[in-house]
């Protein structure tokens, strides 16, 4: 049995990534050091010339990956605090997302930015904790949030090899997790939602860490009801084939997302939900409130967090 | 190999009437309507784009700015293409995608003008680094004004191009206003100094002189390229119509006449070229010819609209009702 955790799953499609190509290369702050979890023993192996430790000048090393990108290159920009990605947005939204359609198709802008430990982290308060995942998907980026190590190889190394601007989050509640891998890692596509649990009575959509708790709570309410648990995977483009499929056969939907709750990633999957499909009950979203900051103290950070229990009330809700 | 149009002094005349007499044109389509939203007129600028275009080499980049006619001309985009562009036609550099804003033309090295002050720096300098590692030759120059002297990511992408001994020039064309904001009152220290503050060599040069810019491009150049990093050239300038065509119905008095008037002396098209006469009525030919193929350019059609939104080919979902 080989356990795998999500980090070092990270690192796997990195490191293969860089052997695969001489064009994929890593901008980041202490990627050297790897003090991310990312990136460790890749700057001895692939040389400082690739494995590139920059200083703390995050809209210049970003637009910088867009030149080289521009130029042929498949730059990786690591984040280490999901709150830069705001620092950033100018870079990726205005800039990187644009290119293409601005020059008429003359430009193409193959940048991954990966966020390791976006969300709460416990304890690291306003600044350090945020998930905006939704932003990105709202302007077209496309928006990955893996939940387990083998999507987080999979979607990292689609992500390098697209030819478009990508952001991937990996969520800080799922880092630790680890799996027993027993097949070869493979790119998982872009755009493909994933049933880790099959189920007929509801579906519950859960993004990034926030599968596993999904999963536990539906392993308890087994004896109650049979929930489907449907993880995204791609928050945009959404896999939204596979949630009207899934919702075909269940008729109702619960959605938990540790985003804000006004304007965010829940709201478009009820959304879709009720213009493509015809549910037995009104869906239901656990989230962070509407424009949530989260607070330092454990027992705040937590209190503005989707969890285990207000996923089985909700559940519960859409089966009376 | 320098650019062949530039290598004269007859083909900078040449590129800098080409240059002027577009602007005018372009002026002239934006008040009939015929160019929708508007333009940021490059007269009065000319020298620089032109001078510094001729120190590069064909396969050399640039990145350049929301006043981008000048530079996008100068590196040798064919003017009717550009015309087309600002017309939002099929046949337009960016086949209407892009407009004045935004004109690119990556098979001459033309990154894209730029609609964020500053946003053309930082990706100047990734794209000199991505051409260093694979040991290209390729110098990067990004064009920028005064405005984005006070930009923060300018100032970052000094640093980095510094470390990275990036074969960037950078090139700020100071033409005394961001907008209406007078450089004097809105640049703290100087332009120079920003950029010697992060170890690169710079130096002022009167940019209503197309030599003068030229000789300064081609050391900065030749010191890029012969991997001495980036250098920094601040030419002084000034732009001979409004910032940009919205302006002049709102009659503003931020600069001078007489201001304008003494700056209009210092024309860099005053010249002492014997034949510029016969050049000026070959680039009206020439300008003639690309203004009846733009006209003449088909308009997009509209189910196009989310054409080339995604290099991997991508479609977005409709905005309609299902």
């Amino acid at each position: 049995m080989t356990l795998l955790s999500y980090a070092k799953a990270m690192n796997r499609a990195l490191a293969d990534a860089l052997e695969a190509d001489p064009a994929v290369c890593v901008f980041g702050e202490d990627v050297g050091a790897g003090l991310a979890g990312l990136t460790p023993g890749l700057q001895q192996r692939f040389g400082a010339g690739r494995v590139v430790d920059v200083p703390l000048s995050e809209q210049a090393f970003t637009s910088a990956g867009i030149g080289a990108a521009l130029n042929g290159m498949r730059p990786v920009i690591e984040l280490q605090i999901p709150s830069l990605l705001f620092l950033v947005f100018e870079q990726l939204a205005n800039q990187a997302h644009k290119f293409s359609l601005m020059t008429g198709g003359q430009a193409r802008v193959p940048l991954t930015v990966v966020v390791p430990g976006s969300g709460s982290r416990s304890g690291w308060a306003g600044q350090h904790s945020d998930h905006p995942y939704g932003l990105f998907a709202h302007v077209g980026i496309k928006t990955l949030a893996p939940a387990t190590p083998t999507d987080a190889y999979g979607l990292l190394s689609s992500a390098i090899r697209d030819d478009d601007p990508v952001v991937l989050f990996a969520p800080a509640g799922a880092l630790g997790v680890r799996e027993d891998v027993t097949a070869p890692l493979v790119p998982v596509p872009i755009g493909a939602a994933r049933v880790h649990r099959a189920g007929s009575d509801v579906t519950v959509v859960a993004v990034g860490h926030l599968v596993h708790q999904a999963l536990a709570v539906a392993e308890e309410l087994a004896g109650e009801a049979s929930v489907e648990v449907l993880d995204p995977r791609t928050l945009y483009p959404l896999d939204r084939a596979a949630l009207v499929e899934s919702l075909g056969r269940t008729g109702r939907l619960v959605v938990v997302d540790d985003s804000n709750r006004f304007a965010g990633f829940a709201a478009e999957v009820l959304a879709v939900a009720a213009e493509e499909c015809r549910l037995l009950a009104p869906p239901r979203r656990v989230t962070r409130p509407d424009g949530a900051v989260l607070p330092f103290a454990l027992a705040l950070d937590r209190a503005l967090q989707p969890d285990a229990e207000q996923l089985r009330d909700a559940i519960r809700a859409v089966l009376k | 190999m320098s650019l062949p149009h530039l290598a004269d002094p007859a083909g900078r005349y040449r590129t800098m009437r080409l240059i002027r007499s577009f602007e005018e044109l372009a002026l002239e389509w934006v008040r009939s309507g015929l160019v929708v939203g508007g333009t940021h007129p490059y007269s009065g600028q000319e020298a620089v784009a032109v001078g510094v275009c001729a120190a590069l080499d064909p396969a050399d980049q640039l990145t350049s700015t929301h006043r981008g006619h000048g530079h996008v001309l100068a590196k040798g985009a064919d003017p009717g293409r550009l015309l087309a562009e600002l017309l939002g036609r099929v046949g337009g550099l960016n086949g209407g995608r892009g407009g004045s804003m935004h004109a690119a033309d990556f098979s001459l090295g033309i990154l894209g003008a730029n609609g964020i002050v500053g946003a053309g720096a930082p990706i100047a300098v990734g794209a000199a680094w991505a051409a260093q590692r694979r040991g290209e030759p390729t110098v990067v120059a990004s064009f920028f004004g005064d405005g984005a002297l006070n930009q923060g990511v300018l100032l970052e992408s000094l640093n980095l191009a510094s470390i990275w001994r990036a074969p960037v020039v950078f090139v700020c064309e100071n033409n005394g206003y961001a907008t209406t904001l007078p450089a004097a009152s809105a640049v703290g220290g100087s332009a120079c100094g920003r950029a010697a503050a992060f170890g690169i060599p710079a130096e002022t040069v009167d940019g209503m002189d197309v030599e003068a810019v030229r000789a300064a491009a081609g050391r900065a150049v030749e010191r890029a390229r012969s991997g001495g990093g980036p250098s920094f050239l601040e030419c002084l300038t000034y732009r001979f119509e409004a910032h940009h065509t919205m302006e002049r119905r709102f009659r503003l008095s931020y600069r001078a006449a007489e201001e304008v008037a003494s700056w209009r002396e210092r024309d860099p098209l005053a010249t002492d070229l014997p034949e510029a006469a016969a050049i000026d009525l070959e680039v009206a030919e020439l300008l003639a010819a690309a203004a009846g193929f733009a006209l003449a350019s088909a308009e997009p059609d509209p189910a196009t609209a989310t054409d080339h939104l995604y290099a991997s080919g991508l479609r977005p979902r409709s905005g309609a009702a299902l």
